[in-house]
């Protein structure tokens, strides 16, 4: 199991609220976090529609303790808060989901969603500029054509780096209900946006139409009792894409099949452990992110208490189960009182489908290895977090005598969760939200 | 029709332990995490917490889809579990809640493609509303589209439909002669086929009706009241 250090104790800081741990804004709250394909850039969208990019210096000879840090790229707002007339409705700025485009010029693309709008930044560099029209001055005042005696061209001088985010298309008002997913086509020339009832298909370059490929929205709503929970493409085969549930089921979809793909290809749903049953079995079943594997053979879903793998060709049961805290079974009525019964964390491969990792309370978050089985849990924390220091494996204590260093279920805090966090495409990067807060861990080589 | 198809009580002190388990770690929550055998009937207070959370969520300006429709499945669960007794007056609200939760999430999207409706006529009068009806486009014209739930008038009714066998005793049956509920009367529940348990058998007790006196069927009607308030689409602002 690899060690993780803390290799640059980066926490991000609101740039203009006073930080302190105990006290923040809503608006800074981490809503989701994600690397770009190549893994040099990092976003992260928060509660107030920000979006924040995050670039890796490139390692330099001189600096060799300097490996790699992030540091702020660019920062914009995305999506403000808007005010639907016909409903009287607030519809949130809270940046849902991320999704990069992969990069295919200078420029990066990426997507980002509230819940019911979903938009196309561009962000781009500039480091030079024109100098030297002949019309307008060096102001850029008109120049009177008259007194224009002779002509130049243009140059272009070198100018302070800016990095400028420009919204390059708005593709709303086809979401009636929540957008929970979107996901990026390997065909790079189409997306899909999923929202509790329906799935729609976009092209990147057209906002005003967009195909619905998922509708499970009964024709009288007294009869719904299942939502969509989230939705990815494959990653290799566009035609083919998977969503969870709300009763734990995964349909896997190909769009060949049909303009509608409410008949799924692939059932997957694991018969419910009768021994396991209780009142909340529905809430706990309920599927709170999907992922396919980086290979397209597995996907992995989280529910309240586990990680499961499934191979893609066993639809019965899943092929791994991992116990993120299962010492919270016997704690569902409290948890169902306040409500984190309804949390959705979620999860995510390491860049070679070894390590899976997801995040819980007490901002703890989990690691498991599948081909060691061996798992670990590390806390996400200002307090044991000094630069180069090791995280150092966590413990719950669940009953009986409590460790030294062990901490016991009734002491956890529940109003700490991880639930957003990112593994680097390639490398042994972490990235972890913990509330407000941005860690950043590497591992540590030798 | 709802709660008794024939559930075959348990022992009676079987059932109170299990009951106070529920009840116990419920009202103290500093006892130490046991793994505990799920109990086969809800605590009262659980399904009061549920009825609780399902008001709440509704009463949102936009209600969370995902938890509403968790917490009414739940719902069902819970009230499913609990087995009737025919000498004590029931707990008026295990056979309103599930009628109710049905009623105001049908209604909570009646309201909407109602009010969607009347809009849509004056859209084009409407200045500021500059996005195209796209997602008109997915719901389908509205006025043709089977709404979700009967129109808020009929609310009224259809609570008391679909649940005519088991609310109303012969009295009462009376006044609603003339409501044809021929079309409520097929089987609404199925979470008795999830059988918490195994052990209570499923009868096809269709007849088997819970008496409930007057002051019950007050209460129910504040309910109906409280679901006529729900319905008028909510003002500015939340």
């Amino acid at each position: 199991m690899k060690c993780f250090s803390r290799y640059l104790p980066y926490i991000f800081r609101p740039p203009n609220t006073i930080l302190s741990s105990s006290c923040h804004t809503e608006a800074d709250i981490i809503s989701t976090v994600e690397f770009n394909h190549t893994g040099e850039l990092l976003a992260t969208g928060d509660k107030g529609g920000r979006v924040v990019i995050f670039q890796r210096e490139q390692e330099s000879k001189n600096q060799v303790h300097r490996r790699g840090e992030y540091n702020v790229y660019s920062t914009f707002q995305s999506h403000e808060p808007e005010f639907d007339y016909l409903k009287s409705l607030e519809i949130e700025e809270k940046i849902n989901k991320i999704r990069w485009l992969p990069q295919q010029n200078a420029a990066y693309f990426l997507l980002s969603t509230n819940d019911k709008t979903v938009k196309l930044w561009k962000v781009s560099e500039r480091d030079k500029r024109p100098e030297g029209y002949n019309l307008k001055d060096e102001e850029g005042r008109l120049r009177d054509p008259a007194t224009i005696t002779t002509l130049r061209v243009p140059v272009l001088r070198p100018m302070d780096l800016m990095v400028e985010a420009t919204p390059r298309r708005v593709f709303a008002n086809a979401h009636t209900y929540h957008i929970n997913s979107i996901s990026v086509n390997s065909d790079y020339e189409t997306y899909m946006s999923a929202d509790d009832l329906r799935i729609n298909l976009w092209n990147f370059e057209i906002t005003n139409q967009s195909f619905n490929i998922v509708d499970i929205k009964p024709a009288n709503m007294e009869e719904l009792t299942e939502v969509i929970t989230a939705a990815e493409f494959h990653p290799h085969h566009c035609n083919s894409f998977v969503y969870s549930s709300s009763k734990g089921t995964i349909r896997l979809c190909d769009m060949r099949a049909s303009a509608l793909c409410d008949r799924h290809s692939k059932f997957f749903e694991e018969p419910e452990d009768p021994s396991n049953r209780s009142f909340f079995s529905e809430i706990i079943s309920s599927i709170s992110d999907v992922k396919f594997s980086h290979s397209g053979r597995y996907i992995m879903t989280r529910d309240y208490l586990t990680v499961k793998v499934w191979d893609l060709n066993m639809e019965n049961r899943p092929i791994e189960t991992y116990q993120v805290h299962d010492y919270l079974r016997s704690k569902l009525c409290s948890l169902y009182e306040n409500d984190c019964i309804f949390d959705k964390f979620e999860c995510v491969w390491n860049g070679s489908d070894s390590v899976i990792m997801t995040g819980s309370y007490n901002n703890f978050f989990r690691m498991f290895d599948r081909n060691t089985k061996r798992d670990v849990t590390l806390e996400a924390s200002r307090e044991n977090s000094k630069p180069r220091a090791i995280l150092k494996p966590r413990k719950v204590c669940v009953g009986g005598k409590r460790r030294k260093d062990e901490i016991s279920v009734d002491s956890l805090d529940f109003s700490k969760k991880i639930l957003h966090t990112a593994w680097h495409p390639s490398e042994n990067i972490i990235a972890v939200a913990a509330t407000n807060n941005l860690y950043i861990f590497q591992d540590k080589v030798n | 029709m709802m709660l008794s198809k024939g559930l075959k009580r348990k022992r009676e002190e079987e059932r109170e332990k299990e009951a106070l388990a529920v009840d116990s770690w419920w009202l103290d929550p500093s006892l130490p995490a046991v793994a505990q055998a799920p109990p086969a009937v809800a605590s009262s207070s659980l399904l009061d917490l549920s009825v609780l959370k399902l008001h709440h969520s509704l009463r949102q300006s936009e209600p969370d889809l995902r938890h509403l429709v968790l917490v009414v499945n739940t719902l069902r669960r819970i009230q499913a579990s609990m087995a009737p007794e025919p000498t004590l007056p029931p707990v008026p609200s295990p056979p309103a809640a599930p009628c109710v939760a049905d009623n105001l999430l049908a209604s909570s999207d009646a309201a909407l493609s109602a009010s969607m409706a009347s809009l849509l006529e004056d859209l084009s009068h409407i200045e500021g509303l500059s996005q195209a009806p796209q997602p008109l486009v997915d719901e389908g014209p509205p006025s043709g589209r089977p709404t979700g739930g009967s129109p808020p008038s009929l609310g009224a009714l259809d609570l008391l439909g679909p649940a005519t066998g088991c609310l109303l005793d012969d009295e009462l049956e009376g006044l609603f002669e003339d409501i044809d509920t021929s079309m409520y009367d097929s089987e609404l529940w199925a979470p008795a086929s999830e059988g918490l348990k195994p052990g209570p058998e499923d009868g096809p007790g269709k007849e088997e009706a819970l008496e409930l006196d007057e002051a019950e069927l007050d209460y129910l009607l504040d309910v109906l009241v409280g679901t006529q308030a729900l319905e008028r689409p909510p003002g500015p602002g939340r």
